[in-house]
């Protein structure tokens, strides 16, 4: 087959990708260069402890939870909606898999359970804001209290152990395959696919139309209401492989898992180029944000720094990213 | 205005502009889009800062270094996309940023008082200074936009397209009021592509091509057609609507379409009509007609009762529009049809993905092949796939919304207004793109504010009033002024 997956593939043939493809060439090296620049902070300030493989491995353990979130936010964003209700969702999927009952049927079903949960959430979010004409912002607000709330209940607001019988949920963590833990080729995969999905599909072609401009695409004779369902669907989907992943970290289902991820998740998109207004936008732009911020936690973390501080440099980082970014954008005329 | 010039990165937008425009008069702006009308419009707003040159104003030298400085100096501007707040008062839109404020409070009631006065002076008292200006009509918004020019004292006024949103009667009352505004002694700068309305309207033209003053003082009402033409285009325009097969030519042709008992409730009542293969069919209406939600509801996209035919079969919404053949070139380009930031590749294969896609995944050579006969197919120029639609001329976008459909067999086109914003240099290719579509057998069924066009360009017309057919007759036979009659008459004027 034609196109194959590999990063190279970005840049292929120059004279479909030229105008945009450039820009957002221009702006992943940016984030490259910022990368660059805080790994070079890491290794000044701790030349022992920032370059070595167990730290390279603990900070792509730490993104991928959310990373595979980040895929399907920003399908959402692109397609012209947003997802509050990700790191709610993921807790639930994460406790719904590890009740008892759940638990007694193996890891096999675990596994489907949570990817089902979350995409059946997802798929509530994506009816409610499709069909019942709900703004995007309010629907999955609502998601997310009411599956947050759920989880709760569900685990009488008890952290849930993944059974020893279970374990190999766990072994996603604790398995190496070539020095990598398997979640970290789940998350790599998680990248590729969506990748796959949004450059080289119909699907994605039609999510950058639904989110450019709705009416052109329904004009066009796309179904953008239930395309918009697919949309959320597949926010809920990575939810439910996020859980799995955080379930192989922690070896807990909780409702606590997740806080605050709808707000990484939806920084790192942002950091990464894409438009809040939907039309534009790329996965490689999104991962690279998210390595951002993880690196950065990580140094906090290494340097013994205040986790409020670190609050306030993200706080930074997205607003610095953001007028970087309005200087690149082609002015309207 | 005297040798201005005005430089981009890359572009020499302005090379040298004079424009002189006097107390009282309307001033017509003609040229081709790329000419710089926009440049120089942005120029006097305050918007750019020109290069070189001079502004002067009642003999005095300025600078109007933002458009603030301009208001202040009595220059105001409309532009084509009203840049009206639809959320806030009427009043409030007037006076947005002078309010009548004491310590930042709005005083409501002489907010209220003197918009009622400047809306009188425009001949609206009966827009109410707190109705929401998102609720008004698109006449309406104008009235709003050219009192808040009124609030500033102005003393010149820079109209761009201002009748593009407008329907016939409508510009008819805004013809009015620059009448009553020029007979104050302001000044307008008047810029519009339809030349009967600058014959009408305007005193003097000033000719602009490729950023240069071509023609300038040019009497408005009497230099020809043909010469005005020549000196936007650089050529000679003979002919600008293709010659069209003779009256009856199509009888005997195959039904593409058949309308039986078309009835949007409230809108169009129990419209019957049929389009041949091959024919193009004009709708003549008012504005709110009815017939834009005719094609709206042939398309599938506008709910209705009656029977919708293509080839025999049923059309179900506009998926299964679609499917059978039909595509829609919507009235509002931009909004409609368009992704501006994309490339015109992805433009034109949006409608047709599922014929380069197996499985979802998307041949992108193929799309591009077939991009790429479209663009040398239709003469889109500039002749490249990847440039983002929004740099292209309105000709050429609106010939990249018919490539859209073009990529995969069509029997019948809809299209409304589909030569909006497009300059009379590209009107013409337009016109011949849309005949050979017709002579390849495509069905047309087209839609146009503009009566010459809707007479010019058809085979057959249907004259639409208060959602009715009211009269059908083959285009030949008919002439501006009795349809211009049947579409009126009647109506509230």
């Amino acid at each position: 087959m034609k196109g194959t997956p590999t990063l190279a593939a970005v840049k292929a043939p120059a004279a479909l990708t030229r105008s945009a493809g450039a820009l957002a060439g221009r702006r992943h090296l940016g984030l490259i260069a910022a990368l660059a620049l805080l790994a070079l902070v890491g290794l000044l300030t701790q030349p022992d402890n920032f370059a070595t493989s167990s730290n390279a491995v603990s900070v792509l353990a730490l993104a991928s939870t959310i990373g595979v979130i980040t895929v399907g936010m920003t399908f959402v964003i692109i397609g012209g909606g947003i997802d509050l209700s990700v790191g709610a969702v993921m807790a639930l999927a994460s406790v719904w898999a590890t009740t008892l009952a759940t638990q007694s049927y193996g890891p096999v079903v675990m596994a489907v359970c949570a990817v089902l949960v979350g995409t059946g959430a997802g798929a509530v979010s994506g009816l409610l804001v499709a069909y019942g004409r709900m703004v995007p912002f309010i629907a999955t607000l609502a998601m997310m209290v009411a599956a947050s709330g759920l989880a709760q209940r569900l685990s009488d607001r008890r952290t849930q152990l993944v059974k020893p019988e279970n374990d190999a949920i766990v072994a996603l963590s604790t398995t190496r395959w070539l020095g990598l833990p398997i979640l970290v080729y789940v998350f790599a995969a998680v990248v590729a696919a969506g990748w796959v999905l949004l450059n080289r599909t119909t699907f994605g072609r039609r999510t950058y139309a639904v989110g450019g401009n709705p009416e052109a695409a329904r004009l066009a004779g796309i179904d953008v209401r239930r395309h918009t369902l697919y949309l959320y669907a597949l926010s809920g989907f990575c939810c439910g492989v996020a859980a799995l992943l955080i379930m192989a970290r922690t070896t807990t289902g909780s409702s606590t898992h997740g806080n605050l991820y709808e707000l990484d998740a939806i920084a790192a998109v942002i950091i990464g180029g894409t438009l809040l207004t939907g039309g534009r936008g790329t996965i490689i732009g999104s991962i690279l944000g998210l390595l951002i911020f993880t690196v950065i936690t990580n140094l906090f973390i290494l340097n013994g720094l205040n986790t409020s501080d670190q609050l306030v440099a993200k706080g930074l980082i997205i607003v610095v990213a953001v007028l970087l970014q309005r200087r690149g954008l082609p002015g309207t005329t | 205005m005297a040798g201005i010039v005005k430089q981009f990165p890359g572009v020499r937008a302005l090379d040298g502009v004079d424009l002189e425009v006097r107390p009282g008069e309307v001033h017509c702006l003609l040229g081709q889009n790329g000419a710089g009308k926009s440049t120089l419009i942005k120029t006097l707003a305050g918007a750019h800062q020109p290069d070189e040159g001079e502004i002067r104003l009642r003999g005095a030298k300025v600078r109007l270094a933002s458009p603030v400085a301009a208001l202040r100096l009595g220059v105001a501007t409309l532009y084509q996309e009203l840049d009206l707040v639809d959320g806030l008062s009427v009043a409030d839109n007037i006076f947005l940023g002078h309010e009548k404020a004491r310590l930042g409070f709005v005083s409501t009631g002489e907010t209220g008082r003197a918009a009622v006065r400047l809306l009188a002076r425009l001949g609206h008292g009966e827009i109410s200074p707190a109705a929401e200006v998102g609720t008004l009509p698109p006449a309406g918004k104008q009235v709003v936009s050219m009192a808040r020019a009124l609030s500033h004292d102005a003393r010149l006024i820079v109209m761009d397209e201002p009748s593009a949103a407008l329907a016939h009667d409508e510009v008819a009352n805004l013809f009015r009021i620059i009448r009553e505004l020029t007979g104050q002694g302001v000044a307008v700068v008047y810029i519009s592509h339809r030349l009967e309305e600058i014959r009408e309207i305007g005193d003097r033209v000033t000719v602009l091509k490729d950023g240069r003053t071509v023609a300038s003082g040019l009497p408005a009402a009497t230099t020809p057609t043909r010469e005005i033409v020549a000196l936007m285009t650089g050529r000679d325009v003979d002919q600008v609507f293709p010659p069209r097969p003779a009256p009856g030519f199509h009888d005997d042709r195959p039904e593409v379409l058949r309308v039986e008992g078309l009835t949007v409730p409230g809108v169009v009542t129990d419209v019957s009509f049929a389009v041949r293969a091959g024919e193009i069919v004009g709708l003549a209406g008012l504005v709110r007609s009815g017939r834009s939600e005719i094609l709206e509801a042939v398309y599938g996209a506008r709910p209705a009762s009656g029977r919708v035919l293509l080839d025999g079969r049923p059309v179900r919404g506009i998926g299964g529009a679609v499917a059978l053949g039909l595509g829609l070139a919507p009235e509002e380009r931009k909004q409609q049809a368009l992704l501006l930031d994309e490339s015109v590749t992805r433009n034109i294969t949006l409608g047709g993905l599922r014929r380069y896609s197996r499985l979802g995944w998307v041949d992108r050579e193929r799309e591009l092949a077939d991009a790429r006969a479209q663009i040398d197919g239709l003469g889109i120029r500039p002749d490249d796939p990847a440039r983002p639609v929004r740099t292209l001329s309105g000709g050429n976008q609106q010939k990249a919304v018919l490539a859209r459909w073009l990529v995969h067999p069509r029997r019948l086109l809809l299209l409304d207004e589909p030569t909006r914003g497009v300059d009379v240099g590209a009107r013409a290719d337009l016109y011949a793109v849309i005949r050979r579509l017709s002579d390849a057998g495509i069905g047309v069924l087209l839609v146009s504010s503009e009566l010459p066009e809707v007479l010019g360009l058809a085979d057959r017309v249907l004259v639409v009033r208060e959602g009715r057919t009211v009269h059908e007759a083959a285009a030949a036979d008919l002439d501006e002024h009795r349809v211009l009659d049947m579409i009126m008459e009647g109506s509230a004027l």
